[in-house]
């Protein structure tokens, strides 16, 4: 394999955006979840639900440090290493990425000031108002790169003038024929991972026995939200593979390692998908069922790859197996997430150690199925890089050479790392820290009360007394 | 005025926000050095702590804005500057990660690595800004394909050079003056000293700069001819530039910083009067140059960009009104700060 600046560029938009890609869900889950803490802390005034709050608060500011600091790459990328794609989609892609700077950043960014800085200067309606801004200015952003990404892979609303896409109609662009379906399974994947994190971390309090009335909470509530998540991921997985099936044959095949258009199309549960022999080896199928879940009949069959010129098909193995094991890991995520829900229902839930480590444990994987889908999404829609209409080998910059793109890989790979192990350093020192423990004090602290708090803190660290009360 | 123009200024519009306001904090980033104990240190963050990243948004939309209206312009300059721009990240990032990192841990080496990061990453960046300014002033080798035929050493003329440090200095006094305003006490009457030199220095660049670019900068003065009523602005710009001494010197530090913004802004919009109405002049025909018109998306695009930024906007200003209003007045350094 010949390493010119196209493969360089690949790899290097790979590295940064699989990167780049640990923060954003993250931060979306994160978001809903202080927004209903603190939604709950202004409706009761449970101190419990601000201290809860605060400590989500914290963590959610370094996810959120990372993930802006990684996205500036991003969007730099578009313009050095695909400088040809730049030219040909800007007219398009250029006005959402515009309107997610608008309508997002500077909403996220604003307020995100205010959610970590403004405790103690801003009045609690005007916290929590901050941090409906900041998990709406998340969601903004999810809307307008998945929107764009969409386009890139069901193009509409456009016509090609001078050799480069230009826009006809603005809302087809937007509502392109993907948008909606891939929108609603970011977010379903984004708040799988929000509640994944918090219960692994809750579940890891709770089983060395600290803040345990912080820990309950924080995981009934995420447990709610994954659970929830985890059986949506089905109906838009199914929604969206037959959009896929419609609107990206190719891709559909490739997830699916179908081959060939004969009879009734078997569903593979797994498998090795051979491209020279064009077959599935040692496959496990349903038989019918493929056709089943696209045409809602067990008869007729789906269009293989043996439809699409051999030159237009995606990488066959990859697609089927990003696509696989992300299935497989929603699939454990549903009976992981029921289970837990019926020991709740039984009451058994917190005396269940192992279930407990199990989801201390857990937490890379839906971060891992959510890369796995974007994996199949991409390497599926190749050789394309805007489907039908540019190939990824010919957007790539021309003033650039491969010399530069491999000193720029290694730049990333060395300051990523670095990154990486600082972020989990810091993540986990805040999580051995905890949140504050709780004072059963109300604003206006008797006398007593200030006694036996005073006899709480001395146990409890050498805090002053004054803190104890605020 | 035709949509292109008023795309080219309304890129003007969110590159002076930039300059003034991320301007301001990069400046801290250069100086942060200059002060030696952490509590001191901490206050020189903590001056910016709230206010940087939003900053930094100015130059995100910029970026997006520049890829939307003109894409050729944005695909040609981040090819073109390849690794320049890959240097710019590498010190954007570590500026991102340094101010949040550094807090977060108590030990002096893992402090001190976070510091000296925090200072380089702010001058690199600052630096690069201006070598892009004085580049984009110099004219680059542009190709009939609106491909940039260059290489790494066409970049580092001596004329963009010495703007890359002009640029340095002048965000260090922007800075310095903007830390005297956040400031109290024995560690104000410092930077009281740093106003001076900084400005001292700015004043030395500034000169040599415009020397430069009188006798040796073509594309410099070219526009002062063809719109003489430009020249209000040279006078304007050289007002605000001797006003910040003056303001100084009353001890009317908001004043200065005004000032200080004023003579930002004029220098932006020279900037940009030079180029108009081309965004990259080609040295190797100038009918090769990427003009407002040859780089730009379609009017349809331009039009619908233009509703976007007119919702968009009175948020934006209205958002970083309120957060510069929250966070008025001294640090205090509390629980929550960096």
């Amino acid at each position: 394999m010949h390493l010119d600046v196209a493969l360089l560029s690949r790899i290097q938009f790979a590295l940064t955006i699989m990167f780049h890609y640990i923060f954003p869900p993250l931060t979306i889950g994160l978001g809903g979840l202080l927004v209903s803490l603190e939604r709950k802390f202004l409706r009761t005034g449970d101190r419990q639900y601000e201290i809860a709050a605060k400590f989500w608060t914290k963590i959610f500011a370094i996810v959120f440090a990372v993930g802006v600091a990684t996205g500036i790459t991003m969007e730099f990328q578009f313009g050095t290493n695909w400088a040809t794609y730049s030219r040909y989609v800007g007219d398009v892609f250029g006005a959402a990425l515009a309107a997610e700077g608008i309508f997002a950043f500077f909403l996220e960014s604003g307020f995100l000031a205010v959610l970590v800085f403004g405790w103690d200067k801003v009045s609690r309606k005007m916290h929590f108002f901050a941090s409906c801004m900041v998990a709406l200015g998340a969601i903004f952003s999810s809307i307008w790169i998945v929107v764009a990404n969409s386009w890139q892979q069901t193009p509409a609303g456009f016509h090609i003038v001078n050799g480069r896409a230009e826009i006809t109609d603005f809302w087809v662009m937007v509502f392109n024929p993907s948008s909606i379906h891939r929108l609603v399974h970011v977010w379903i994947g984004a708040y799988t991972v929000g509640g994944f994190f918090v219960m692994s971390v809750a579940a890891y309090y709770l089983l060395r026995n600290r803040h345990v009335e912080f820990a309950r909470k924080s995981f009934l509530s995420a447990l709610t939200i994954a659970t929830l998540a985890s059986l949506a991921a089905v109906v838009s997985g199914d929604l969206q593979g037959r959009n896929v099936a419609r609107t990206q044959p190719a891709k559909l095949a490739a997830m699916e390692g179908h081959f060939k258009t004969d009879g009734p199309t078997p569903l593979y549960l797994y498998g090795f998908p051979d491209e020279q022999e064009q077959r599935v080896k040692g496959g496990i199928a349903i038989p019918g069922m493929l056709s089943l879940t696209v045409h809602g009949n067990m008869q007729q069959p789906v269009a293989g790859l043996d439809k699409i010129p051999r030159q237009d098909w995606p990488p066959v193995a990859v697609t089927f197996h990003t696509f696989h094991w992300m299935v497989m890991l929603g699939v454990l995520f549903i009976a992981l997430t029921l289970l837990a829900s019926f020991c709740r229902w039984r009451g058994t839930l917190f005396t269940k150690r192992w279930l407990l480590w199990a989801f201390v444990w857990i937490v890379p994987l839906p971060f891992i199925a959510n890369q796995l889908g974007w994996i199949a999404a991409e390497v599926g829609r190749q050789p394309w890089v805007v489907y039908g209409l540019l190939r990824t080998s010919d957007a790539v910059s021309k003033s650039v050479v491969s010399g530069q793109v491999l000193g720029s890989i290694i730049m990333f790979t060395g300051i990523y790392s670095l990154l990486f192990a600082v972020f989990l350093f810091i993540l986990n020192s805040k999580i051995q820290h905890g949140p504050e423990e709780v004072t059963e004090a109300p604003d206006h602290t008797a006398g007593a009360d200030l006694l036996k708090i005073a006899g709480q803190r001395s146990g409890t660290g050498g805090r002053s007394l004054a803190e104890g009360v605020q | 005025m035709d949509l292109n123009t008023i795309w080219f200024i309304l890129l003007g519009v969110l590159l002076t926000g930039y300059a003034i306001l991320d301007g301001f904090d990069l400046g801290v980033g250069i100086l942060h050095l200059a002060v030696k104990k952490d509590e001191d240190r901490r206050v020189l963050m903590n001056a910016i702590g709230p206010l940087w990243d939003g900053n930094e948004v100015w130059l995100v939309t910029f970026g997006g804005a520049l890829f939307a209206a003109f894409p050729h312009a944005y695909a040609t300059t981040f090819s073109g500057f390849y690794t320049a721009f890959m240097a710019l990240l590498f010190a954007l990032i570590f500026r991102a990660v340094s101010m949040e990192f550094r807090s977060k841990h108590e030990s002096p080496a893992w402090r001190k690595f976070w510091d000296v990061s925090f200072f380089a990453a702010s001058g690199l960046a600052t630096l690069l800004f201006g070598v892009a300014l004085g580049n984009a002033m110099c004219g680059m080798p542009i190709g009939a394909d609106m491909e940039f035929q260059g290489g790494l050493l066409d970049l580092l003329h001596p004329y963009a050079l010495l703007v890359g440090l002009f640029v340095v200095a002048t965000f260090a006094m922007h800075g310095s003056i903007y830390l005297y305003l956040k400031t109290e006490g024995e560690l104000q009457q410092r930077i009281h000293g740093w106003m001076w030199k900084t400005f001292g220095i700015f004043l030395v660049f500034y000169l040599f700069a415009t020397i430069y670019a009188l006798v040796d900068v073509p594309l410099a003065t070219r526009n002062l001819r063809q719109y003489p009523w430009a020249w209000v602005m040279v006078v304007l710009n050289m007002l605000a530039i001797a006003n910040i001494p003056r303001a100084i010197h009353q001890n009317r530090p908001g004043y200065a910083f005004l000032s200080s913004c004023a003579t930002i802004a004029a220098l932006t919009f020279l900037f940009g009067e030079a180029l108009f109405p081309e965004m990259i002049h080609s040295t190797l025909n100038p009918a090769w140059s990427l003009t407002i018109y040859n780089a730009a998306s379609s009017p349809k695009t331009l039009q619908i960009m233009l509703v976007i930024a007119l919702l968009g906007m009175p948020f934006v200003l209205a958002y970083t009104a309120v957060i510069y209003w929250v966070f008025r007045g001294k640090v205090q350094l509390g629980k929550f700060s960096y």
